[in-house]
């Protein structure tokens, strides 16, 4: 039982940096800031199940991104054919490819060669991945033509546009000046958004549900809308739903896309003859573009496009310079900053949809904290009446390495800024009720070794290091466990994991270290003639 | 220095093993139980793993529960469940999956909360409001059932390399039956399968192999002592004497527990029901699963283990 110097040092200096890791869960930030920096300052994070706050899960519609490629398709296609004089007909999007039939079959070899011009290699990703290209085309002999995206090139898509997405909805968040919100990617088409203390997510899904793509567009004002809907529309126009109260129920807009949203660079909502509107500006090009349109244009009617919808089509009464309009439509205060909010922040390249949230109101958060609070006192006095009755000085010993492993566990989730839920209270209780297990079998070992007729010394030397392997052997299944379920679990769960990860670690560090110590001290001083385990 | 006597006498002898095939006859009854009322009655399942959506509502004065359900059951929502939550004042809402896609989901929920609204005033809390989409659901479900079953094989590998093979079957084999007993008290209660339950599952089949170590951790042990004693004495021998050691931790932990489940709140009641129950069944399984798989499995030569009247030194 002489334990090698080094070992204490170890304990000793684990014990003081646990210490110090603890402290900045119970300072204000503000002091913690003051603190000097080579103090920790990361402090256990509250779960939102137990501070409250909302969830939610959003799925980046890949349908749509990939239809809006095919889409973009359809006019490269009809720009590679129209040089080469190659007929075809039925040229549109079918299903998640892009289809056409050649009126002439014959001329597929050279549609197909034109076709290849619109085909670049996709850049590298990895080793020998250099020969995909972006798209997969098919001919057949009776001359239809199907243009289809590769996996890799939708894939990419995808993954770009959840990026993309992040960052928009990173910016409409902050715009609402909530803070500490947690905005991660997850998986391959997810976002998951966790806001602490929300009381009301229904602003968040309201705000995250709106693309807020703004196209600026032409009226086609010579086009009857009933044509347009009986399909017998020129081509190159289409049919607007308005989204005002008043004026027509529908548009008849040119497809091109005068102006975007891209080129703006502030939105605000302000007032005019005492009603809401939304005033922005253009960005240096959208600028230029827009005093070439209006002057262009003056006396046509002009359509603002929202998410396929026109909010408003003034008439252009005279060239605008300036490079800043307003627009009026049936704003009320709310929808007028929102509208801003969204503008500010930029479109989202696709829909995003909610498809789980989990909102827990503060209060709740609090009883569940209490709770917590109140089972884990009991549990722990619970264990440590139990041990010393049952153990004795023993069990004092046992309770001081139950003690400090809570203070390690704590220390630990501070240092890794680790997320402490309800569940992550539960992996702690358990964690009290296995950490004395260590114990348990060193105090039944050691009991063993002195019926053996052992001397104490050596009763209490084979005890620790035979009860070692067994500790070993059990923890690490119980790791291997909370390891799968921190890999598999969400939330709560994840919570739950890590603190039972963290328990069963430093469970093994105080059962080899800290106890071995604590009994060593003892046994030098009192050099018992026997031992009572 | 000891106040409380020691639970388990020194030296016992109990013979676990004699009483081996009643205990087998109990295990099967209870895997077979297991999955008759899987099949038959089914789990209450969660919005975890069904889908759909469940409101904890605060009410001013007590819940006017009736009153609430007939208008909530109006809204041609399908199925509503309305339960108190701890109190009179709180009310569970809990709501089937809407058929259609997520976006019918958020609808249903603005229904409910416009209704509740209109009928009982401004004066509502929502406490919690919880919808999981139909696509999440499955996805859930799906790595609930992997996450066990890779934890299940991660532990058969690691136990392989550590002792040798029959102690990873055995130790598998009674983390199954206690899933399986797990299983078993969710479908005859009334208690909720969710997430939460998983975890429950996965941290008795951590108990349970913690517990299974140590005992194998001895029956090793002892195999290296006692080179020619019958294995089924053998095990009787581990068995008792890492006894005192079972009862210390079993007792420790359920204490811990029984505190987590008497004062956790209601939001984590289920999960310590199951681990509760969970922490008996992994001791039971030790005994009467893991070890006898090893006789079974022959761990050591059929002749040995016939010698009745092998020498017992030590």
């Amino acid at each position: 039982m002489r334990i090698p110097a080094w070992k204490r040092w170890l304990v000793a200096v684990v014990c003081v940096v646990a210490v110090l890791a603890l402290v900045p869960n119970f300072l204000s930030r503000e002091t913690v800031d003051r603190l000097p920096d080579f103090l920790p300052k990361n402090h256990v994070v509250l779960g939102l199940d137990l501070q409250g706050g909302s969830q939610l899960l959003l799925e980046v519609d890949a349908k749509a991104v990939v239809r809006d490629r095919l889409e973009q398709l359809v006019g490269e296609v009809r720009a590679a054919l129209r040089p080469a004089q190659i007929g075809y007909r039925g040229l549109g999007v079918q299903g998640e490819a892009v289809v056409l039939t050649l009126t002439d079959p014959s001329k597929l070899d050279q549609a197909l060669a034109e076709l290849a011009k619109i085909n670049p290699l996709l850049p590298a990703a990895g080793f020998g991945a250099g020969s995909i290209r972006e798209l997969v085309i098919e001919g057949q002999s009776d001359g239809r033509i199907r243009l289809a995206l590769s996996e890799r090139a939708r894939d990419d898509r995808v993954s770009a546009a959840v990026t993309q997405s992040l960052e928009v909805v990173r910016r409409r968040i902050d715009e609402l000046g909530t803070r500490e919100a947690s905005i991660q990617r997850q998986g391959v088409d997810r976002i998951l958004v966790q806001v602490p203390g929300e009381r009301n997510p229904e602003a968040i899904k309201r705000l995250l549900g709106k693309t807020a793509r703004l196209t600026f567009h032409m009226v086609a004002m010579e086009v009857d809308p009933a044509e347009v809907r009986a399909g017998r529309g020129p081509a190159g126009v289409m049919l607007v739903e308005s989204a005002e109260r008043s004026g027509p129920r529908e548009w008849v807009l040119y497809r091109q896309v005068e102006l975007s949203g891209e080129n703006l660079v502030d939105a605000q909502a302000t007032f005019q003859n005492n009603e809401p509107v939304v005033s922005f500006r253009f960005d240096s090009q959208g600028a230029r573009k827009f005093a070439r349109i209006t002057q262009e244009n003056v006396g046509k009617l002009f359509a603002i496009v929202l998410d396929d919808k026109v909010i408003s089509a003034p008439r252009i009464r005279e060239p605008i310079l300036g490079g800043s309009g307003i627009i009026s439509g049936s704003f009320t205060t709310e929808t007028a900053n929102e509208l801003a909010v969204l503008l500010r922040a930029g479109a989202l390249p696709a829909p995003l949809t909610v498809i789980e949230e989990r909102t827990v109101g503060p209060d709740l958060g609090a009883d569940s904290i209490r709770a917590g609070v109140i089972a884990s006192i009991v549990a722990l006095v619970a264990v440590i009446v139990f041990m010393v009755l049952y153990y004795g000085l023993f069990g004092v010993i046992a309770d001081l390495a139950l003690l400090l492993n809570l203070v390690l566990i704590v220390a630990v989730m501070s240092l890794l800024g680790a997320t402490l839920t309800l569940p992550g209270i539960a992996g702690i209780v358990l964690t009290m009720g296995m950490a004395v297990d260590s114990n348990v079998l060193i105090f039944e070992r050691i009991h063993e070794e002195v019926r053996t007729g052992r001397t104490p010394l050596s009763a209490l030397e084979t005890g620790f290091d035979e009860a070692l392997r067994t500790i070993v052997d059990a923890n690490l299944t119980t790791l291997i466990a909370g390891a799968v379920l921190f890999q598999f679990g969400t939330g709560p769960i994840k919570g739950f994991a890590v603190t039972l990860v963290i328990g069963v670690i430093t469970t093994m560090f105080t059962a080899v270290t800290v106890t071995r110590i604590m009994v060593a001290a003892w046994y030098w001083r009192a050099r018992p003639a026997q031992l009572a385990v | 220095m000891r106040v409380l006597p020691r639970i388990v006498p020194d030296g016992t002898n109990f013979p676990f093993f004699r009483y081996r095939h009643w205990a087998f006859a109990a295990s099967v009854v209870v895997i077979v139980a297991a999955i008759v009322m899987m099949l038959v009655r089914g789990f209450n399942l969660g919005i975890d793993f069904a889908g759909g959506i469940l409101l904890e509502v605060k009410t001013p004065g007590p819940a006017r529960l009736a009153e609430m359900r007939t208008m909530l059951g109006g809204l041609g929502l399908g199925e509503v469940a309305l339960q108190e939550a701890g109190s009179s004042d709180l009310v569970l809402i809990r709501v089937v999956r809407q058929p259609g896609d997520e976006s019918a989901q958020q609808a249903a929920i603005e229904k409910i909360k416009q209704a509740l609204e209109q009928g009982f005033g401004p004066g509502l809390d929502y406490r919690r409001a919880e919808f999981v989409g139909p696509k999440v659901g499955e996805e859930l479900r799906r790595a609930g059932t992997l996450a066990v079953v890779i934890a299940l094989v991660l532990v058969l590998v690691y136990l392989w390399f550590r002792f040798e093979w029959q102690f990873g079957v055995g130790a598998i084999l009674a983390c199954v039956h206690d899933v399986f007993a797990v299983l078993l008290v969710f479908t005859v209660s009334d208690l909720e399968f969710n997430l939460s339950s998983i975890a429950a599952i996965l941290t008795v089949v951590g108990y349970s192999l913690n517990d299974t170590v140590v005992v194998f951790d001895r029956v090793r042990e002892n195999l290296r002592r006692y080179k020619s004693l019958p294995i089924d004495q053998l095990i009787d021998k581990s068995v008792n004497e890492t006894l005192a050691r079972t009862v210390m931790t079993t007792a420790t932990t359920f204490l811990a527990l029984l505190a987590l489940y008497l004062f956790g709140g209601p939001v984590i009641q289920g999960f310590t029901f199951a681990m509760l129950f969970g922490i008996l069944v992994g001791t039971y399984s030790t005994t009467y699963i893991a070890a006898p798989v090893l006789y079974y499995l022959k761990l050591r030569p059929a002749a040995l283990t016939a010698g009745e009247s092998a020498p017992r030194p030590g």
